[in-house]
């Protein structure tokens, strides 16, 4: 329930509140408006349920990715962020 | 001590748990109870329990969505789709939540329309999708989740999309730690805080818990290193007769929390006067429902949902496993009628359940050492 995906920025959307963001070469669309001011390219985020929900450091993402696979949960962490549908069409 | 290779650094780990050794004292009990489902995870998964001195007891919280979440609610969720051929949508963890007449899974082999969504902006994309049908969201978590579900009932408003509800199922931790340390049989002496909801809370919420209740509460991370320096945290407060809120999670857990967040939150949600949790009963003000202004979005606004009350299968004892009263093995359903692939109660569902937990690591650690020995 609380899964924590961490993601890196590739690119905002044009006419904001989604962003582009990669996890081990899968790229999917987030929603990015509960960070304030909005992350940049390159920035590392904790992403939970599709959106954004705090900023990490490289480190930080590094660590939680391995803790996932620790856990046990890395497969489903990948399912969700493969399974997110939403996307600038659909907005 | 099983484990302990595989941690990133083994050595950090002894040193922690020597630590934890050092600091105790052996001639009084110690309860911790760690609030978040997460952490549950992360201690079975990690046999941190191995690590501590036998008069360390982590309690298991409330912090699991769906473990707390009463029977009456999925039969209500579910309701829609029978009534108002609705198309129910929800999270993955609700999937396999049993309710009278069977999970939103089982319901779903059966010919119902329901959908797993990893995102509640994939439930309402779905709705703009079909305009012909009603889509409802099965909404549930803590204020980690409640701000996603809040920006897509703001992003529904203004696109005006009117065939789209929320049912909201939202909790909020700080109350089920207050109704617990009120209760008569309240045996506490710390409180491991949860990590993600304090990114969108802050550390602030907890304050009376220290000031109030006089209980030390340490905000922590999720690997075990994590875990153990929160309970040396703890451990010092205790010996050295201090009650304060310290954070372990580092920068991730502002103060004063995520403020977007908690903005989205006020401006979607208002409290609930009441709210019914398993084992724990009704608490005040323990729930989110949407406000007046988004009433055309909610499910329960909009269907004149009742509320109804339904009790847990007899048999299964999830009340006394979450109030702490049974350990998950104690229950006489445990790893016979109720496991993870057929679960009985919620608190075999969840990877953050209690039972789960215990069945996935320590039931079947210990059943592979009988057939060894």
């Amino acid at each position: 329930m609380c899964l924590a995906i961490p993601g890196q920025i590739v690119e905002l959307a044009p006419g904001g509140h989604l962003a582009t963001v990669e996890v081990s070469k899968v790229r999917r669309t987030i929603n990015i408006d509960l960070l304030e001011p909005p992350p940049a390219p390159g920035e590392w985020v904790l992403i939970h349920v599709g959106f954004a929900m705090s900023r990490i450091s490289d480190r930080e993402a590094a660590e939680q990715l391995r803790l996932l696979a620790m856990l046990g949960e890395d497969a489903q962490a990948m399912a969700e962020l493969d399974g997110y549908e939403f996307g600038p069409s659909s907005q | 001590m099983k484990y302990v290779d595989e941690f990133r650094d083994p050595r950090l780990i002894r040193q922690a748990s020597d630590e934890i050794r050092r600091l105790v004292d052996p001639s009084r009990p110690y309860r911790i109870m760690e609030v978040c489902g997460g952490h549950t995870h992360a201690i079975y998964r990690f046999a941190l329990a191995d690590l501590l001195p036998p008069n360390i007891e982590l309690v298991h919280g409330p912090g699991c969505p769906v473990c707390v979440l009463p029977m009456g609610r999925i039969d209500e969720g579910l309701s829609l789709v029978d009534e108002h051929e609705a198309i129910f949508t929800t999270f993955g963890d609700v999937m396999r939540v049993p309710g009278r007449h069977g999970s939103p899974l089982e319901r779903q082999a059966r010919g119902a329309e329901i959908r797993m969504v990893y995102s509640p902006l994939d439930a309402l994309k779905l709705a703009r999708e079909r305009p012909d049908r009603h889509v409802v969201f099965f909404a549930i978590g803590f204020e980690t989740t409640a701000p996603s579900t809040a920006l897509t009932l703001k992003r529904a408003r203004e696109l005006d999309v009117t065939n789209f509800t929320v049912f909201s199922n939202h909790v909020t931790i700080v109350p089920a730690i207050r109704a617990i340390l009120d209760s008569p049989d309240m045996r506490l002496d710390a409180f491991i805080g949860p990590g993600h909801v304090s990114t969108v809370i802050g550390a602030r919420p907890y304050a009376f818990i220290a000031r109030d209740y006089r209980k030390p509460v340490v905000i922590s991370g999720f690997e075990p290193l994590d875990l153990l320096q929160s309970i040396v945290m703890i451990l010092r407060q205790l010996r050295d007769g201090r009650a304060e809120v310290e954070n372990q999670y580092g920068r991730t857990v502002p103060w004063d929390g995520n403020l977007p967040a908690l903005r989205a939150l006020a401006d979607v949600f208002e409290l609930r006067p009441h709210f019914e949790w398993r084992g724990l009963g009704f608490i005040s003000q323990s729930a989110l429902k949407l406000r007046a202004e988004y009433a055309s979005w909610d499910a329960e606004a909009r269907f004149a949902m009742a509320g109804v009350s339904v009790a847990d299968p007899k048999a299964a004892q999830c009340g006394e496993v979450l109030k702490g009263v049974l350990k998950p093995h104690q229950c006489k359903l445990f790893g016979r009628e109720c496991t993870p692939e057929m679960p009985v109660g919620a608190l075999m569902v969840s990877s953050e359940g209690a039972c789960a937990a215990y069945f996935s690591y320590v039931h079947r650690r210990m059943a592979a050492a009988e057939q060894a020995t």
